[in-house]
């Protein structure tokens, strides 16, 4: 993979991600209500079709435009200008209260799990953090903790190097809890530094692998009270509807404390975290936009807004 | 979920009875109903509207039936609409006539391509064809040692790419390797990428005019969300694709983005991955999908994987017992050898409607390994003990535990986790097995 340092800001980043997502949908919210030169039903019936589109979710976007039409009947929204700013302002507000990036010490150890569903990018985001901490003077180590799925140890290993970091692992197939325990060791005995334990993917129906996340967790806090600082769930922007109930049982099995949103670089706005925000509050990280090392950005509710209503071109 | 929306609609359609036909006007808020479950299972926003207009012309002028549930009646005429649209029959692979016939899997990052190649060539080597593998993702770290390390399990034939960095190329290498050794078929496992990402769909292009595949298959995850159709869609417009496989499904994702896909591109569903091990790939079912869509649960798929795994004649016993609550340790001994043989139990239980939400289960999905020791436990007990568990006590459970190398505690969490289980098996009996047995739907 080429690792060329282009440092383009996020906004742009994101900016220019989702530009591309544009030229496949038709219109777009803001062309839509700029379109429409007065309130209709015409104009909710395309504003409904853009949040469900963006995977906001089919209750919560009738939530959202009902109280539009609240505001409408109470003369408090009066053009489609204004409307627009109003449900701009309602979910921007709802992912504020969950905007929260990490900020992590550099007197202490700090201890990072990522977990999540198959392939919702676990490790790559696990790499890009070990590079953004590096960069800002963090030692840090991974573990490697997916000794399931072949190959997944060799992948890690590859993000280490590429990052500059240590990697603790053991063979494939080792227990998972051993190599957390082993990391644990032997970073008591060291200096303050980050640890960001890489899980295997699991779905969150299956219990016997929740068990096992479970496991690991509780051998780092025994190893090390207080550990894990940061429990980060990270979630495929690509999910639909699915992503509450992966939020939730992740959330319910060894709580979660930080949410990571990957692949906002491809053609879905991951409008499905507006829901989880709200109905959850789980404090919202960092965002994925592309494969390569830098491209991990923290969370931020205005840029995401207005990514997800962005006017075309 | 297929309780709740049947639940919703037979409230609506109470009000309804007496009034004899459907129409526009008092079907509406059961539309209404159905079109938030299609749209909350991630079917797209357009699939759904298009199907919400089909079905209303359907149900109009239904008479509302007294005896059964006008609700379940509508269910009934969605579940079936849905099951045509997905195409009624299942779909096979095509080799087409050249040797080695290659089968190319593409998809975004993260959707399951190599796993699938995997299975995909375990199936193909079922079938008695010699089957070659090769990855051309050069960009994801270590993607060629996994499909190299899975595909050795399976005893397939890998190509070796050491020192090559262009995927062109090394499908062309791998095509000739893969000729030159006489095998029958080549799987090709593509590096993950956006569908808007041009120079790698051009890539793309290029192993496909290449290769000439008999087979481009699609490979999309069950969780995908309302864009499923857009990338699915550019795919096919830039590679045309023969047939989409569907990953994932052994998790709770309803799975909507299967009939978008089916819907909007047209193309077959050829198969379903349910879950990590290499031999969870089945044939996929339009109907059971329908089911799923409409969160019914896979009624089908579980009377299946039950016909196959369990001996019938134990199982009539079983039911038997059941009914009069009988069911012992030795029954339990005897169910886990047949539980072991039809995947996890949580699966399999899953599968039944309704029961995700039992709590009871949260605490008795034992893995594989765990099977092993609860059997240890149960073969450590007298057969008296095993007959009626009530006389396993305080210093009984201690030589339990010893006799069987486990703990105490373990023992009291089985002999707790077979009360729960008895009190559950009480209520799949309240009807639930016999119309299993019949193969139905509970409508
Ligand atoms: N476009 C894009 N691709 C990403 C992003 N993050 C991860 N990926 C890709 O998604 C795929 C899966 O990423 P992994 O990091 O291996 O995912 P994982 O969660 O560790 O996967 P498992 O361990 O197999 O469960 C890889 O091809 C990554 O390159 C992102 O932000 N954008
Ligand atoms: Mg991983």
């Amino acid at each position: 993979m080429e690792e060329k340092n282009e440092k383009k800001g996020f906004f742009e980043r994101l900016k220019s991600g989702l530009s591309k997502t544009r030229k496949l949908l038709m219109t777009d919210v803001d062309d839509i209500i700029l379109g429409s030169k007065q309130i209709d039903q015409a104009l909710f019936d395309e504003l409904e079709e853009r949040l469900i589109v963006a995977d906001v979710g089919p209750s919560f976007t009738a939530e959202l435009i009902e109280s539009l039409r609240e505001k409408v009947k109470r003369k408090e929204l009066s053009s489609p200008e204004i409307l627009r700013t109003a449900l701009r302002e309602t979910m921007r507000d709802i992912l504020l209260k969950n905007e929260a990036p990490l900020v992590i010490p550099h007197d202490k150890i700090y201890t990072i799990m990522a977990v999540g569903v198959n392939g919702s990018g676990k490790t790559t985001t696990t790499g890009k953090m070990a590079h953004n901490f590096k960069e800002e003077g963090h030692q840090v180590t991974l573990v490697a903790a997916d000794t399931f799925r072949a190959a997944a140890v060799e992948q890690l290993d590859l993000w280490a190097k590429r990052a500059g970091v240590k990697i603790v692992r053991q063979a494939e197939n080792a227990d998972p809890a051993a190599v957390v325990y082993d990391a644990m060791r032997i970073a008591r005995e060291g200096k303050p530094e980050v640890i960001i334990v890489d899980t295997a993917g699991r779905l969150h129906t299956k219990t016997n692998l929740m068990e096992e996340l479970k496991k690991m967790k509780r051998i780092m806090e025994r190893e090390m009270p207080g550990a894990p600082d940061e429990v980060l769930l990270v979630l495929d922007a690509t999910t639909g509807q699915n992503a509450i109930a992966q939020a939730r049982m992740f959330q319910d099995a060894i709580g979660v404390t930080g949410l990571i949103l990957t692949k906002l670089d491809g053609t879905s706005k991951g409008g499905v975290v507006v829901r989880i925000a709200k109905e959850l509050g789980i404090p919202l990280r960092y965002i994925g936009v592309g494969e390569k090392i830098d491209d991990l950005q923290p969370f931020r509710a205005e840029a995401f807004v207005d990514a997800l209503f962005e006017t075309n071109h | 979920m297929f309780e709740n929306l049947s639940d919703k609609l037979d409230v609506i359609f109470r009000k309804l009875k007496g009034k004899g036909r459907l129409d526009e006007e008092n079907i509406q808020s059961a539309l209404r109903e159905i079109r938030i479950a299609l749209l909350e299972a991630d079917v797209n926003f357009r699939v759904v509207r298009d199907f919400i207009e089909e079905v209303k012309q359907r149900a109009v002028g239904q008479e509302v039936i007294e005896s059964i549930t006008p609700g379940q009646q509508v269910v009934k005429i969605v579940h079936e609409r849905l099951i045509e649209l997905m195409g009624t029959t299942t779909s096979q692979l095509r080799f087409g006539g050249r040797i080695p016939a290659p089968i190319m899997l593409v998809g975004l990052q993260g959707c399951g391509k190599t796993t699938t190649a995997v299975k995909l060539a375990r199936h193909v080597a079922a079938g008695n064809k010699r089957v070659y593998l090769v990855s051309a993702d050069v960009y994801r770290p270590a993607a060629m040692e996994q499909l190299k390390v899975m595909g050795e399990k399976i005893g397939a034939g890998i190509f070796d790419a050491a020192g090559l960095t262009d995927p062109v190329e090394i499908c062309r290498l791998a095509v000739e390797e893969a000729r030159r050794g006489g095998y029958e078929v080549i799987i090709v496992d593509t590096a993950g990428r956006l569908a808007i990402d041009a120079p790698m769909m051009e890539e793309l292009k290029k192993i496909k005019s290449l290769i000439i595949p008999a087979e481009i298959l699609f490979v999309a995850d069950a969780m995908t969300g309302q864009d499923a159709v857009n990338v699915a869609g550019r795919f096919d417009e830039l590679l045309g694709i023969d047939g989409v496989i569907m990953t994932k499904m052994d998790g709770d994702a309803r799975g909507g983005a299967a009939l978008s896909l089916r819907a909007v591109i047209g193309k077959p569903i050829k198969f379903a991955g349910a879950g990590e091990k290499i031999d969870a790939l089945e044939v996929f079912h339009p109907e059971r999908m329908a089911s799923r869509i409409l969160g019914m649960g896979d009624v089908l798929t579980l009377v299946e994987k039950a016909k196959e795994a369990v001996d019938l004649k134990q199982q009539k016993e079983l039911e038997k017992k059941l009914r009069k609550n009988e069911f012992t340790l030795e029954d339990l001994r005897t169910q886990m050898n047949q539980i072991s043989k039809m995947g996890p139990l949580e699966d399999v239980i899953g599968m039944l409607p309704g029961m995700k939400k039992i709590k009871a289960l949260k605490e008795m999905k034992p893995d594989e390994r765990e099977l092993v020791r609860l059997g240890a436990i149960i073969d450590s007990m007298t057969p008296v003990e095993r007959r009626n568990y009530l006389i396993i006590d305080g210093s009984r459970r201690k030589r339990i535990a010893r006799g069987s190398g486990t703990t105490v505690q373990e023992v009291n969490t089985l002999l707790k986790n077979y009360v729960e289980m008895r009190k559950l098996m009480k209520r799949f009996t309240k009807g639930g097995i016999k119309s299993l047995r019949r193969g139905n739907f509970p409508f």
